[in-house]
């Protein structure tokens, strides 16, 4: 029996030990070689939107190469987040990625993306927002691929239908109970959206409170400005005229904004794609946020270009990113598959392009960035699940949970 | 080495954890305590109680052994071992996924990873806490009334005089085939607010609840509809009293509205599974022995509880575990239908693992969370083993 298990022993450890030198993926620590041949190839994963997003990505991409001389393959994930996971801890990453916002300080913390801000002689163009959800330890990191950002769209024929004319459109929050109070009836809700920070946040960007300071190094979750914007929104709930999107049984605003069961939502620019495939007999407009008691407020969103840090072709990486977010590409991909550009320059374009996302383009100037730590998924993830229960709960105390869990978050990631 | 999310094998498959998992620690337990425990039949124990061969030729035939399991020792060793092993190292780091966790570039934390889910107070602890309460509810209602369902099953199944047999079988057996990802999603669509089973219920006079977004437990509701507890505001000893970062009242709600959804869902398409290796026991019972049993003159129920159960007793314990086993590893239908929603009544420890791990990059934790879960698995086993041992002192057995 001894010899058995010693044999047993024996092969495990020959095994442990022959994978373990395998895993010629894990090794290294060391830099990177830069390859500096004049034909690199480049690999470029992409998390799609569908095939019109794909196929701009794909044709400008060849376009590059056309111009330069690289050769550029471009994947489309399945699952982002995982494959690049996989791929840093492989030290294998494509080349040029997405990267979403809520994992960017993850992968910067761990050093896997590099920073060519300073490369991007033009960096001003790129809203400041976004910039600094991009920006780690004070270095940009990515440059924002696109944006998006909040407003209020109006079904017009339930608007109508309630004796409501242009003039009412709300530029208050007393105005918007009002409204919304007014639309509610039957089968339809004055104002439906999702119950999660990304859209609920607007309030509390409106009565000038925010989860973390403006360089997110603090949290600022319990001020009395955030406990008026969730006291006001629970105020809606309890009235009846705010209901969630999944009380409705719809998954997003549009869903329920198309299918009449809301008179208005509170919805990004994506809304004009989902409302052309889904609904496109459906009129709505769309016009700016409520202004709260400290002005206008909303969200937005966008993800980056990462390059990584283990690519060897970091020079033309960045060439590519620099050509795929250039002011002339950004409008091509507007036209495309709907997004919002990201510079200030082709906005003006854009917005001349499609005069009914002006209310979005204008929201870009006053628009909060997403928050970009280390670690906040699971910290934003419990806010999103008190935000579900806000119609019942206490909003000090939801506020006073985030502060502690995001400080939590923060002493951890340091 | 590819971290794999731990979608935990249905309980269909005794063989389970094909996926080579970091975080999913609890799909290597899958391959042990599938055997079914016989017991007193010929075990590998029994080769060495035979009279002993000649030295030299036992060695011979040592070495010969082991070059015949050689290739499925090498794939268990590199696809089972060494990842379970590198998982539970990397339980004791705080890596984030994106260096070498074997080369010194993350740091060691000791057992901090533990300490964050078991003893200090914070949102980690709160949401491992939330998933073992979620789970332990849905292994309670789940395995039996699976084992239930699937015993009556197979005895409907197993008469000889019923016609046919060969569909009804085929029917019962068919969610059991269906992929879990397309049973969820068709789930999801009949137990929306305004979907089949409420407009059903609605014929009746019974207003169904939003199932999916209904994170109220329904022992709360029991309590709060007999006026013990008001569900809303809790007070007295439930609410004052906490443990592991939930009170006393959020241990005992119950499972979720939302959570029984899941719990039926589980029940309907693993009752077909574990009804065949029921029936595949049933058609192993002798059938002189009921033919004896007739003939004494014992009606049908007392044949089930004297004749046919403590038949069925190797099979009921391989059932039992592998429906706790599987049930505590409860991952694709969270992940489908809910992702922890509403109210974090349907997180799952697997769950949890998977979005700690991949969600905030703390493979760590995440492995942690895999390896706890693991420890809570083996325990149930072992005590459902102690459960249902063989009680060879007990009188009536001796008749």
């Amino acid at each position: 029996m001894v010899n058995r298990t010693a044999a047993a022993a024996l092969v495990t450890c020959a095994t442990l030990m022959a994978a373990t030198g395998c895993s010629s993926g894990f090794d290294s620590g060391t830099k990177t070689e830069q390859d500096s041949s004049s034909k690199q190839h480049l690999t470029v994963l992409i998390a799609s939107s569908g095939d019109a997003e794909t196929k701009a990505v794909k044709d400008a991409a060849a376009a590059y190469a056309k111009e330069s001389g690289n050769t550029v393959t471009v994947d489309v994930a399945k699952d982002i987040n995982q494959q690049l996971a996989q791929s840093f801890a492989g030290h294998k990453p494509p080349d040029a990625f997405y990267v979403n916002s809520d994992q960017f300080a993850n992968y910067a913390k761990g050093g896997s993306l590099y920073p060519y801000g300073d490369q991007v002689k033009d960096a001003d163009d790129f809203s400041e927002q976004l910039r600094t959800s991009f920006t780690y330890d004070g270095k940009l990191v990515c440059l924002p691929k696109d944006t998006s950002t909040l407003s209020l769209a109006i079904n017009t024929a339930l608007w109508k239908k309630a004796g409501l004319t242009d003039q009412d459109y709300p530029t208050t929050w007393a105005q918007l109970k009002t409204v919304a109070a007014k639309l509610t009836k039957g089968k339809v809700t004055g104002l439906v959206t999702n119950g999660e920070w990304a859209r609920l946040g607007v309030f509390m960007k409106e009565a000038g409170g925010w989860i973390t300071d403006a360089d997110q190094t603090k949290m600022t979750a319990d001020s009395t400005q955030n406990a008026g914007a969730l006291t006001y929104v629970q105020s809606l709930l309890k009235s009846g005229s705010l209901k969630y999107a999944n009380q409705v049984d719809t998954n997003w605003g549009g869903e329920a904004l198309g299918k009449g069961k809301a008179a208005m939502t509170i919805e990004g620019n994506w809304l004009t794609g989902g409302m052309k495939a889904d609904y496109p007999d459906v009129k709505y407009t769309v016009v700016p946020l409520p202004e709260g008691p400290s002005g206008q407020g909303t969200l937005a969103f966008s993800q980056c270009w990462g390059v990584a840090q283990d690519s060897a072709h970091q020079a033309a990486a960045v060439d590519l990113v620099k050509y795929l977010t250039s002011s002339a590409q950004q409008v091509k991909n507007a036209a495309a598959f709907g997004v919002m550009p990201s510079r200030t320059s082709a906005q003006a374009e854009y917005a001349k392009q499609n005069p009914s996302a002006k209310a979005w383009v204008d929201a870009s100037a006053y628009a909060q960035g997403p928050v970009t730590i280390a670690g906040f998924d699971k910290v934003l993830t419990q806010f999103n699940t008190d935000l579900a229960g806000l119609a019942t709960a206490d909003p000090k105390k939801i506020l006073a949970d985030l502060q502690r869990n995001g400080e939590q978050a923060l002493a951890k990631g340091e | 080495m590819s971290p794999v999310p731990p979608i935990s094998p249905m309980p269909a498959e005794p063989a389970g954890g094909t996926a080579p998992a970091v975080t999913g620690g609890g799909s290597t337990t899958a391959g042990s305590p599938s055997e079914p425990d016989a017991p007193g039949g010929p075990g590998p124990a029994a080769a060495p109680h035979a009279k002993p061969a000649p030295r030299v030729g036992r060695r011979a035939e040592g070495v010969w052994g082991w070059l015949f399991v050689s290739p499925m020792v090498i794939v268990l060793g590199l696809f089972l071992v060494l990842p379970t092993l590198m998982a539970l190292w990397v339980s004791l780091l705080d890596w984030d996924g994106q260096s070498n966790p074997f080369s010194g570039q993350a740091d060691f934390v000791g057992l901090d990873n533990y300490r964050d889910l078991l003893t200090q107070d914070g949102l980690d602890r709160t949401l491992f806490a939330t998933s073992l309460r979620n789970n332990f509810y849905y292994v309670l209602l789940t395995v039996p009334l699976q084992t239930v369902l699937a015993l009556g099953l197979a005895l409907i199944v197993n008469q000889r005089m019923l016609r046919g047999r060969g569909a009804l079988r085929t029917t019962f057996f068919f969610p059991s085939v269906t992929s879990s990802i397309a049973v969820s999603t068709i789930f999801l669509f009949l137990f929306q607010g305004s979907g089949a089973v409420n407009t059903l219920l609605s014929w009746i006079g019974v207003k169904g609840p939003n199932w999916f977004t209904d994170p109220r437990g329904v022992l709360s509701l029991l309590l709060g509809g007999l006026g013990i507890v008001d569900p809303n505001r809790p007070a007295g000893v439930l609410a004052d009293h906490s443990f592991m970062g939930l009170s006393w009242f959020e241990w005992l709600s119950g499972p979720s509205v939302a959570m029984c959804t899941i719990i039926a869902l589980s029940v309907w398409t693993t009752s077909g599974t574990f009804m065949l290796i029921f029936l595949a026991a049933l058609q192993n019972i002798p059938r002189e022995l009921e033919e004896s049993a007739a003939i004494e003159g014992v009606n049908r129920f007392e044949m089930l509880r004297h004749v046919t159960l403590p038949a069925l007793r190797p099979v009921l314990f391989l059932v039992l575990t592998l429906g706790t086993i599987g049930t505590w590893q409860v991952f694709d239908q969270v992940y489908v239908m809910s992702q922890g929603a509403p109210g974090n009544t349907t997180l799952t420890p697997a769950f949890l693992s998977y979005s700690a791990a991949f969600g905030d990059a703390d493979f760590g934790q995440g492995a942690a969370i895999a390896f706890l879960l693991l420890a809570l698995i083996l325990t149930m086993t072992g005590l459902q083993r102690y459960a249902l041992r063989e009680r060879t002192a007990r009188p009536g057995r001796k008749r």
